[in-house]
């Protein structure tokens, strides 16, 4: 919505954009350089200080167990910024290769990859990761696997409708009677003409990915519960919502930051493509 | 005092990149002109010279980026102090427009009816009222079963039928201007000498300002009293058609007459061309030796048939031109010699030998000796990919000898453009790039497909002459594919007709044009004649459309429906015999078109 506003106006564009640049590189300094910003370590306990409103000394306030909010949601940063940009990047590799192969081929391939898709998008979204992590146990590794996975149909549908228009185009067709090879005709003639698209799409996967770890973390399916992620830390401290807004608000406010960044920067991109 | 006064006009498009606004220059520059009541006023020039800019500004209709300037002034009323209401009052009962794709005009959820009433009904008519007007309306615009089309939905009519459609919305306004932008660009000959008829008939009783936007003289002449010679911007020649076209002062004005390849001029003839390339005397090489035939290609689309059974041989080093209107199944052809599209039936024969239908099975060698240049300049290059890179792989992959440099001299693109995107080419630097790419190795056929269609009249008599050059040159054949017979008339050698995927008439060039005529050849022949138009008569409207056709219904002639001159019981019912004349001409006909050659020679001279 902001975004689509956003468009009409170059200037107001321009201002999204730093707003969102701003709010992710915060973040991301914040996952590289967790030790040197936060003021305490996340998990260092201060048993007299529990539930401590924010203060010049605990900016976010602290919680149930003394630990210091600020430091916790700065350390936060770290594993959502590991897992969703590796799983997004695998699952666009996956998704480029799939969509490229089944968009140009089309016929029978593209039927069975289609159908096999489509058996995936009519079950919920979070499903086979909740499956997954059940079953495999959590770690970085089956978090970035299934949530790559879970991705990758997403992903291949774009880049599968960007290449049916794309090999209907002449220049597709020259290259076939010049005799080039499928490889040539996917790698150099059609990718760079749908790269703009896959980056648009991965972008708003990135947010998505990004919610979807913290809400596997709130289900405690992510990460472990007492660990600094943020969806824990929601999920650890709901219960104190009502006297300790803070151990609450602060996670969420970093969970949602990050997602809204994200997506404003792939608003940007889309309206700059299409500009 | 005229009915349309336009003084000093001005539009500057805003630029959202560049911040300095003030340096970009004006789309349209100080124009000043009138068109009286009844009166109609070209405006001609090249893509991007302001006349569709033009256009907009007098329908109040540009963006808001544009800045004008300058007095329109319509029947006493100031159109550019217009606004709300008055505006909208101003554009319901003053002002018409036509545009050049008659698609992007109409509603496509609405019936064509239904969108004429609802002019109808703003201008105060009741439903019922509104509705009997749609359909008489219609029937003005010489439909057939006005009824029946009212009921249609756009997309269910053709496009000639859907600019008619357009043409209705505009009487139904009956307007003081009426604007026509391109109305017949895009349609086929036969048919856009029907809607320029219309045009004329209409103009007549509706007393409006007409004014006529086009990038083509020869339509000029024919439409308009008055004409204005556009270029960047500027009116540079503004006067009476007949001492514009006839003597024009301004030095452009001659360009642009000069590049325009006027009726019966040919490669032979055509002493620009010359002038650059002196005409190779040509030895016919060895006689007989065809490189190229097809024989019995069969091709269907689902229910419709685009190749029935078409036979056709290209000799060495000779160009042929293959006619037809859009749905003819011309362009399939040529897809399917170049392997593209594969047929569902027949056999091709490269120097005589057979070789496969489908590309992918093609040998190299034969892949490489047949090339194709693509109709639509803008997706026949890569937009990611550089000048050079594109002419560097056709040289590896088609087993060039020549460089980048040389290949590129020879299509005449300068070195400088080598570095550029192919996307900020443009349509004839793309066209040319394309040549280059199809000419980098040695082909010995090149098939063009509309090469020219897309490009503006000045830019396409350079292509056509560059591809003359290149094909004498190299001694490549060509398949020339276009719907426009003077374009084909200009470069062929021999040329085949092509209507509903049967080659219905082919012979050398001068005995197509000279006749006896396959009626088909007959109404293209007319068509494409700008000084046949005859004002008195209405013509004869196909009311079939387009002439792709469905399979297994054929028993007859294809033509047969359409056909001016059917023989009754006799045309529809038996397959019309192929009759070889002495002047090399093949035509599939019943009429009485003078003597067969004797079966003897004709079994010789027949070309296949």
């Amino acid at each position: 919505m902001i975004g689509l506003r956003a468009a009409r106006d170059p200037s107001r564009r321009r201002v999204t954009l730093v707003i969102a640049v701003t709010v992710l590189a915060v973040w991301i300094a914040s996952a590289l350089f967790a030790g040197l910003l936060a003021p305490f370590s996340p998990s260092a306990q201060l048993p007299r200080l529990k539930f401590a409103d924010p203060s010049v000394h605990h900016l976010f306030g602290t919680d149930g167990f003394g630990r210091d909010v600020f430091s916790r949601v700065i350390a936060g940063a770290r594993p959502v910024l590991t897992i969703a940009p590796l799983a997004v990047l695998l699952a666009t590799v996956a998704g480029t290769v799939l969509g490229l192969i089944t968009g140009y081929f089309g016929g029978l391939t593209d039927s069975i990859a289609m159908k096999i898709l489509q058996s995936f998008a009519i079950l919920p979204p979070l499903f086979p990761a909740v499956l997954a992590v059940a079953l495999l146990g959590r770690s970085t590794t089956v978090l970035v696997v299934v949530l790559g996975f879970a991705f990758t149909p997403l992903i291949t549908w774009t880049v599968r409708s960007a290449t049916l228009v794309e090999r209907e185009k002449q220049f597709v067709e020259a290259a076939r009677l010049r005799g080039e090879s499928t490889a040539y005709i996917l790698g150099r003639e059609i990718l760079p003409n749908i790269a703009g698209s896959i980056i648009v799409e991965s972008t708003v996967r990135l947010a998505d990915a990004v919610f979807s770890i913290a809400t596997l973390a709130f289900i405690g399916l992510g990460a472990a519960p007492g660990s600094p992620d943020w969806g824990a830390q929601v999920a650890d401290n709901r219960v104190n919502l009502q006297f300790a807004w803070w151990t609450v608000l602060f996670p969420a406010v970093a969970v949602a930051s990050l997602v809204i960044s994200v997506s404003l920067l792939a608003d940007v991109i889309r309206e700059r493509r299409s500009a | 005092m005229s009915l349309l006064t336009v003084a000093d006009l001005t539009v500057a498009y805003r630029s959202p990149r560049s911040a300095a606004a003030g340096v970009v220059p004006p789309a349209v520059d100080g124009v000043s002109f009138h068109v009286d009541a009844g009166e109609t006023l070209g405006l001609v020039g090249e893509s991007g010279c302001g006349k569709s800019t033009i256009a907009l500004a007098i329908a109040r209709s540009l963006p808001p980026t544009a800045r004008v300037s300058g007095r329109i002034n319509l029947g006493g009323t100031d159109v550019a102090t217009l606004a709300g209401a008055s505006l909208r009052q101003w554009w319901r009962s003053d002002f018409a427009m036509v545009y050049q794709e008659p698609q992007s005009a109409l509603n496509p959820t609405m019936r064509v009816g239904a969108q004429i009433a609802e002019v109808l009904r703003v201008k105060g008519l009741d439903r019922q009222a509104a509705d009997r007007e749609a359909i008489s309306l219609l029937e003005r615009v010489a439909m057939a079963d006005p009824a029946a089309i009212a009921r249609r939905y756009p997309h269910q009519i053709s496009g000639g039928q859907q600019q008619r459609v357009v043409i209705a919305m505009a009487l139904a306004i009956r307007p003081q201007l009426l604007v026509l932008d391109e109305p017949t660009t895009g349609l086929d000959a036969t048919v856009e000498r029907e809607i320029l008829q219309l045009i004329a008939d209409l103009r007549a009783e509706l007393s409006a300002a007409v004014l006529f936007i086009t990038h083509d003289l020869g339509l000029v002449e024919r439409m308009c009293e008055r004409v204005a010679v556009l270029q960047a911007g500027q009116i540079k020649e503004h006067g009476p058609v007949a001492n514009v076209l006839v003597a024009p002062t301004h030095e452009y004005t001659r360009e642009l007459l000069a590049c325009a390849i006027p009726p019966g001029r040919t490669k032979h003839n055509d002493a620009v061309l010359r002038a650059a390339v002196p005409e190779i005397e040509h030895v016919p090489t060895a006689a007989g030796s065809p490189l190229l035939e097809v024989s019995n290609v069969v091709k269907h689309y689902g229910a419709v048939v685009a190749s029935d059974g078409v036979r056709l041989r290209i000799d060495a080093g000779q160009v042929v031109g293959l006619v037809g209107e859009s749905g003819s199944g011309k362009t399939t052809l040529g897809r399917i010699i170049t392997g593209l599209t594969v047929p569902d039936e027949g056999e091709i024969r490269l120097r005589g030998e057979v070789i496969a239908t489908d590309l992918a099975r093609r040998r190299s060698a034969v892949r490489r000796s047949i090339q194709m240049v693509f109709q639509s300049p803008d997706s026949t290059l890569n937009p990611r990919h550089r000048v050079r890179d594109v002419l560097k792989r056709a040289l590896l992959k088609l087993g060039g000898s020549r460089t980048v440099e040389q290949l590129a001299a020879s299509c005449r693109l300068d070195a400088q453009q080598l570095g550029q995107l192919t996307s900020t080419l443009s349509g004839g630097q793309k066209q040319r790039v394309a040549i280059a790419r199809a000419i980098a190795g040695d082909a010995a056929l090149v098939v063009c497909d509309e090469p020219v269609s897309a490009l503006d009249v000045s830019v396409q008599a350079t292509i056509l002459r560059l591809l003359v050059e290149l094909q004498e040159h190299r001694d490549v054949a060509l398949l020339f594919v276009s719907h426009d017979l003077a374009v084909v008339r200009y470069l062929s050698d021999r040329i085949a007709v092509m209507y509903a995927g049967r080659i219905v008439e082919e012979g050398p060039t001068e005995a197509v044009l000279a006749g006896p005529h396959h009626p088909y050849t007959a109404e293209l022949l007319a068509a494409s004649d700008h000084r046949a138009m005859d004002t008195g008569s209405r013509p004869v409207f196909s009311a079939g459309g387009g002439t792709a056709r469905s399979a297994g219904e054929r028993i007859g002639c294809v033509f047969a429906d359409r056909c001016p001159q059917r023989i009754e019981g006799l045309c529809a019912t038996t397959a019309p015999p192929v009759r070889h004349l002495d002047t090399g001409l093949r035509i599939e006909c019943h009429l009485d078109l003078g003597p067969d050659i004797d079966d003897e020679v004709a079994g010789e001279a027949a070309r296949i």
